[in-house]
């Protein structure tokens, strides 16, 4: 397996505050890893650099043997790289249906493969909210959701962007037990349909189910990669995790 | 060119942005502190100087006396324009759309209001520093600029002063940086922010004061300064009152060196060009989402 | 756009895009026989008025209830139009007018362009103040032109009669505006049945996540900017010949920038409908005003009415008859 994505040094520092510091990390082709830290650690800060949500100073992404340096973020997403927000941000005046609308429209439609029209959309639409137990309210606008049905519908509509990465920002928080198990398996699936998956999680036990590797990031620096068994049994990271 | 030309266009220039600060400290507050793009700012300035030119002219007081007076009817206003503002758009999470259409109305309705009751003919007040001018040298200091100035720079000082000694001041300042900090502390950010409005309207009674001493006014007058105002405010940095007295000065010098040299018919266009340039080309510290 | 989204009962009956723009035109064709068989000039004078507000609100609309940016600096565009057809007056007297108005209207688009290009990377905030600074830039611009006339404005020769029709020429004005509106509902329309109407209402919702689903935010703000200001543009550019007569205090009436952007606020934003019904309402109550009370009366009404309406009823008077269903 090669690298998918490759970022290497990057720096992101907001006003005299550093977010990132020079942050390594390869995820191979087809790979599960896991993004754990503390709040604050920079997860989302990075997912946002990678993304092209925000610019990093320092360092390079590249994504495919391609550097993404300069390029904003909806190209990113068009080239293969999706992903949810950490707190949901749905189209509020579109219906759910409408809001996986967007991604298929304007990033699938846009690549040169796969073009999906009129019908063939809607029903597109109504699979993957499907996938992720939204299907009777296809039809109803955001605001009528709860906080997890909002953040499903995050994740259907990055699933809905087809991409060859895909980031979860804490899809799970506040699931029942039962519907982390749905997602984990969901993912899985993608996973196994060749979608890479970057899993950012506090949910451990879903984490270490899910993750073929490990990354841990505390304070803008990351200070474990590896195989998940050994790193959560890594003195750093139990210290970040329990205190001193 | 002559120096004593130049010179007397930089000083008067300078005094001039000495009251253009005066202006804008309002929106410094309103919009670098509380984020409200009240761009009906300058009615309220208009505002204050039609009720400076009633106390004067029918009253017979000093008009910076007059707007002194009305501070806490401009403090009241502003506090009441904020709770409509915070009820209809803030709470709803709609400020962009509707929330600047408000401010436009506002402006809108304001003006038309003064000629309603007006009329559209230039109105002035009397004063015994309006007329004479102080010469030191070659240069020329016109009591009509140098006043205003004075009050203004009080103005500003006293503001300043009140945001970072008192309590009350730093919990605006508390606000502007991290309305959620000062939710968990158990105060309540609405109750701050209607102070904070009601203090950047007040301010608007002062500068309305001055900004009829400086030059006749009619109801128009305030579409002038909108550019201005956001144009000093954005050069200045968003929340930095130093920086925006900077700003409004050097805008002063510009604009008087451009009146004096191409006319002054140019003039409304300069703070413009100002702003379109700076939004254009310096982005740095202004922008929103990144 | 939200129309599908409420329930998928709409308030209005849905047509192909062909049928639309054939029931406008019938429409329009006959609103304009009838207001020939009225035979009174009076009637065209304020129906002009209505229809050019008509095209203004759904000009802005396009930026601002579809994509979320709001333009101040309607006046801008709008005189960028009379302008050029003052100018083309002037160089070419006998030029007919549908072709005048056309660089008029490219001018305002290319005008509009570059604003956006320079602004709409910013915030959202910065770009209507820089829409403010746009207009008073404009308008300062023309006042220092002498070929137009500067500030004591210039002077057009308005034709006795109309080509083609027949009949006084204001009616060949009237029906000018006509095509024009047509013209700009069927292209409304269109965009909010399009993928660029998604495009838009995903800007206006949250443009950060419109881009991370592949949406070019950039691209279609600044599409909508130059569709909206070519609109405007082309709004504005036969008033020299209903005028008779253009000054900057006139062509720039702050008046036209709070009706263009009250009457779809009034209307609604969210649909083609919205402007039409927010220029019918608005632009009547203003007539009915300014005959019976006072000229001045008049023009507070479209102010009062948007801060009254952004203040209350926030979707307009389509959103009401929605929730009313």
């Amino acid at each position: 397996m090669s690298a998918l994505l490759h970022v290497e040094g990057l720096g992101k520092r907001f006003g005299g505050f550093i977010a990132l510091d020079a942050i390594d990390l390869e995820v191979r082709d087809g790979e599960r890893l896991g993004l754990i830290g503390p709040n604050g650690s920079g997860k989302s800060t990075l997912v946002n650099c990678i993304c092209g949500t925000l610019r990093n100073e320092l360092g390079s992404v590249s994504f495919a043997g391609q550097a993404l340096n300069g390029l904003s973020a909806h190209e990113r997403t068009r080239r293969g790289i999706a992903r949810s927000f950490q707190l949901p941000r749905p189209f509020a005046s579109l219906s759910l249906a409408e809001n996986l609308r967007i991604p298929i429209l304007y990033t699938v439609n846009a690549r040169e493969a796969g073009h999906l029209a009129g019908p063939a959309i809607d029903q597109r639409c109504r699979e993957l909210l499907a996938e992720v137990g939204l299907a009777e309210k296809a039809g109803r606008r955001p605001r009528d959701l709860t906080q997890i049905e909002m953040r499903k519908l995050e994740l259907a509509r990055a699933m809905a962007a087809e991409p060859r990465l895909l980031i979860a920002d804490e899809v799970m928080a506040g699931l029942s037990h039962g519907e982390i198990d749905e997602i984990i398996a969901l993912l899985i699936r993608l996973n196994a349909q060749g979608v890479t998956v970057i899993m950012i999680e506090h949910i451990m036990r879903a984490v270490m189910e899910f993750s073929q590797r490990l990354a841990v990031l505390v304070a803008g620096r990351k200070i474990a990669d590896g195989v998940p068994q050994d790193v959560v049994r890594e003195p750093e990271v139990v210290r970040a995790y329990l205190g001193e | 060119m002559s120096l004593d030309l130049l010179l007397n266009a930089v000083i008067s220039g300078l005094l001039l942005g000495g009251f253009y600060a005066a202006v804008s400290i309002g929106v410094a507050v309103s919009f670098g502190m509380l984020d409200i793009v009240n761009i009906a700012h300058p009615a309220f300035i208009l505002l204050g100087s039609y009720v400076a030119f009633i106390g004067n002219s029918v009253l017979g007081i000093d008009p910076i006396l007059a707007a002194v007076i009305m501070l806490p009817a401009f403090y009241l206003l502003g506090m009441l324009v904020y709770q409509v503002y915070y009820v209809s758009f803030e709470r709803r999470d709609d400020q962009s759309l509707r929330g600047l259409s408000f401010f436009f109305g506002l402006l809108f309705i304001t003006e038309v209001a003064l000629v309603l009751i007006f009329g559209v003919d230039y109105r002035l007040v009397e004063a015994r520093y309006v007329g004479p001018t102080v010469n030191i040298g070659p240069v020329e200091l016109p009591l009509r600029l140098l006043v205003p100035f004075a009050v203004s720079l009080v103005m500003i000082a006293g503001l300043q002063l009140f945001l970072s000694r008192t309590f009350l001041g730093r919990a605006i300042q508390a606000v502007a940086q991290d309305q959620q900090a000062l939710r968990l502390m158990a105060a309540d950010p609405a109750r701050i922010k209607r102070i904070a409005f009601g203090l950047s309207i007040a301010t608007a009674a002062l500068g309305g004061a001055i900004l009829i001493i400086i030059q006749p006014v009619e109801p128009s007058v305030g579409r002038d300064y909108i550019g201005r105002v956001f144009a000093i405010c954005v050069l200045g940095g968003l929340g930095s009152f130093s920086g925006m007295v900077i700003a409004a000065m050097t805008l002063g010098v510009v604009e008087s060196l451009t009146s004096t040299f191409f006319g002054p018919s140019w003039s409304p266009a300069v703070a413009f060009g100002v702003l379109l340039v700076t939004l254009a080309v310096r982005p740095s510290g202004i922008l929103g989402r990144q | 756009m939200v129309s599908l989204a409420a329930n998928n009962s709409r308030a209005l009956p849905s047509f192909g895009g062909a049928p639309f723009v054939l029931a406008l035109l019938a429409v329009a064709a006959l609103l304009f026989g009838i207001c020939r068989w009225i035979d009174n000039a009076y009637v065209f004078f304020v129906g002009y008025v209505v229809v050019q507000y008509i095209v203004l609100g759904t000009a802005w609309n396009i930026l601002g209830g579809y994509t979320g940016y709001v333009n101040f600096g309607i006046t801008a565009f709008f005189a960028i139009g009379a302008y050029s057809t003052v100018v083309l007056y002037k160089l070419v007297p006998a030029m007919p007018l549908p072709l005048m108005m056309l660089p008029g209207g490219v001018f305002a688009a290319i005008v509009g362009l570059g604003t956006g290009y320079l602004t709409l990377r910013l915030r959202g905030v910065f770009f209507s103040i820089a829409t403010l600074a746009l207009a008073v830039v404009v308008q300062t611009l023309f006042t220092n032109w002498e070929f137009v006339g500067g500030a004591r404005g210039a002077y057009v020769l308005r034709p006795k009669l109309s080509p083609l029709i027949g009949g006084e020429y204001v009616q060949y004005l009237f029906l000018l505006m006509l095509v024009l509106c047509v013209i700009a509902l069927a292209v409304a329309r269109a965009i909010e049945r399009s993928s660029l109407g998604y495009g838009f209402a995903a800007i206006r919702d949250d443009e950060a996540a419109a881009e991370a689903a592949g949406v070019p935010t950039l691209r279609l703000k600044l599409i909508a900017t130059t569709l909206s200001g070519g609109f405007m543009g082309l709004a504005g550019a036969p008033l020299p010949y209903y005028v008779t007569y253009l000054d900057p205090s006139s062509g720039f009436n702050l008046n036209y920038a709070v009706n263009a952007i009250a009457m779809p606020l009034i209307g609604g934003t969210s649909s083609w409908l919205g402007p039409v019904i927010g220029a019918v309402l608005v632009g009547g109550l203003q007539e009915i005003l300014r005959v019976t009370i006072s000229s001045a009366a008049n023009v507070l009404v479209a102010g009062v009415l948007l801060v009254a309406f952004v203040i209350a009823a926030p979707q307009g008077i389509v959103g009401l008859f929605r929730r009313a269903r």
